[in-house]
């Protein structure tokens, strides 16, 4: 099996990379093309540990990319890669809020269908002031926020709609009406990031209520069922429209 | 000779109905694929390359095609093809295998709607022409694949891309205006006629249940009653839902009681032996 020369990390950071591509990092420039010599040079290699992100698995010989998209390179503290890759197929990851939908009640664990491979369990002791004798108005059919707490490839995901400290902050039971709908994984990412340009222009539109699961799920309610469905149109198109076209359309809206 | 073939499909993306896709997807593959060529004389087997002699094609006798029929408010209203959103809200699917020839190759029926003898033959008639089509269209596909290759011109997966025939997440839209919606919805009730109100004979063979071919004797306990009139109600219904399907539909639906009458339809080309043809049977009225 031939050894493939990689290219170095920091020369493709912002570029396409696919699958099998093997990523150099800076303690490894000097590698010998037979041997797996490292050269420990004091300088060259970075403070704190490397954070090897998604798309991406460590190798022997540096980072081995496993899904194709852009790499991204953080430089603060030790430094990070990730590839920033588009799927719409949601796999559960620990720590990722999400929106489910109830789909059956098993004695004291409630089954939510999260959109991975496997429906996950939410224990009625897991929402905020919840006791035995305090049980959460949960039904078959509510959509409920929450987080995972257990979430990997060999265990069924477990939910929870507390924090650490027993807080619900922000979690739990999604209030009636309102719509559901689902969209790519990378546009909720672009939706979640601080001062997202599409959420402040909707919010100039009409006032609306909006829950955004990582899971590609994302839960609108506005006053009127015309001005959610509005809502729901626009942010399905942000997908592939481009700002200036974005900003058209709403121009359009805002004078009707 | 002996061959195993595996086939994996990969969804790409989906917007509902992911079953009738997927079958259209896995026959055409299979009919596409080519295999090693091989000759046996007597103990001896010989595998040729596709250098040596062109790779033969699978035989493959039909081409089984699913479709899927959504069922809302008890049967009721029936949508063919189901997008994502229907799928999520529905309360019944029925999905109904069926080729070129009208055979019925898989029905399956899941959710909790109890559908009626008719409707199900109602559904079968829209698969046979969907079917229809869709399989003159995978001929068509075959055909075109095979000139390329014979001429010499692009084919293949990469050619469809730059194409945008397979695109992520491009969705066309259609504008909808609905400025007046309220008042067209209004006119379009107005001036309809109302459904007719009493069938002459209602074509009610078994209350409650779907049942198909011979008659099997009612196993339900006393349902009469009751069951009667609501089969009644949704009879009238359904007949009056006719527009959600095909529109070739909207001209059998009195076709269900007449089929009697005409001959059975002689199958052509086909390879089963021995051949049953559903009719509504008028069966007895038996009950324990």
């Amino acid at each position: 099996m031939a050894a493939e020369r990689g290219a170095a990390a920091e020369a493709l950071v912002g570029q396409v990379v696919l699958p099998g591509d093997l990523l150099l990092l800076p303690a490894h420039y000097d590698e010998d093309a037979e041997g797996e010599r490292l050269r420990l040079s004091a300088g060259a290699a970075p403070q704190g540990r490397l954070l090897c992100g998604p798309g991406l698995r460590r190798s022997g010989a540096g980072l081995l990319v496993t899904k194709c998209g852009l790499l991204r390179h953080r430089p603060g503290g030790g430094g990070a890669y990730w590839v920033d890759s588009q799927q719409k197929r949601y796999v559960p990851v620990q720590g990722d809020h999400v929106i489910g939908i109830v789909t059956a009640k098993a004695g004291d664990v409630f089954r939510l269908d999260v959109g991975g491979s496997e429906p996950a369990s939410l224990s009625y002791l897991a929402f905020e002031g919840a006791t035995k004798r305090n049980r959460p108005n949960v039904h078959v059919g509510d959509l409920i926020y929450g987080q995972f707490v257990v979430a990997n490839k060999d265990m069924e995901p477990e939910m929870v709609c507390i924090d650490s400290s027993g807080k619900s902050s922000g979690m739990g039971i999604i209030g009636q009406d309102g719509f559901l709908f689902k969209v790519s994984l990378g546009l909720i990412r672009k939706l979640l990031a601080p001062k997202c340009e599409i959420i402040q222009e909707l919010s100039q539109l009409y006032p609306f209520e909006l829950v955004l699961g990582m899971n590609g799920r994302i839960w609108v309610k506005a006053k009127t069922v015309q001005q959610t469905l509005i809502i729901v149109n626009i942010l399905e198109a942000c997908e592939h429209m481009t700002s200036q076209q974005r900003k058209q359309a709403l121009a359009k809206l805002s004078g009707n | 000779q002996v061959w195993q073939i595996r086939l994996d499909m990969h969804l790409l993306n989906h917007d509902g109905n992911i079953t009738d896709a997927a079958s259209i997807a896995g026959i055409v593959a299979l009919c596409h694929f080519r295999r090693p060529d091989v000759s046996v004389q007597g103990e001896e087997v010989t595998v040729y390359t596709p250098e040596e002699r062109d790779p033969v094609p699978l035989s493959i006798h039909h081409m089984p095609i699913c479709v899927s029929f959504a069922f809302f408010h008890q049967g009721t209203y029936l949508l063919v093809d189901p997008t994502e959103r229907e799928e999520r809200v529905m309360d019944g699917l029925l999905v109904i295998a069926m080729n070129k020839h009208h055979e019925i190759c898989t029905i399956q029926s899941s959710g909790v709607v109890m559908l009626l003898q008719d409707q199900i033959l109602r559904c079968s008639k829209i698969t046979a022409v969907k079917v229809a089509e869709i399989t003159e269209l995978i001929q068509k596909a075959l055909e075109n694949d095979q000139k390329a290759r014979k001429e010499g011109g692009k084919f293949g997966f990469a050619e469809s891309i730059p194409n945008q025939r397979i695109t992520a997440f491009k969705m066309e839209s259609a504008a909808v205006d609905t400025n007046d919606v309220e008042e067209q919805a209004g006119e379009i009730i107005a001036k309809a006629d109302p459904p007719s109100e009493v069938f002459a004979n209602p074509v009610l063979h078994t209350p409650g249940t779907a049942q198909i071919g011979e008659g099997i004797e009612s196993s339900w306990g006393d349902l009469e009653e009751s069951e009667k009139e609501e089969a009644a109600e949704e009879e009238g219904e359904s007949e009056a839902a006719a527009f959600e399907c095909e529109k070739v539909k909207t001209e059998d639906t009195s076709t269900v009681r007449e089929t009697k009458s005409h001959e059975p339809i002689v199958l052509s080309d086909s390879e089963e032996e021995e051949v049953v043809i559903l009719e509504p049977q008028e069966l007895p009225r038996k009950t324990r």
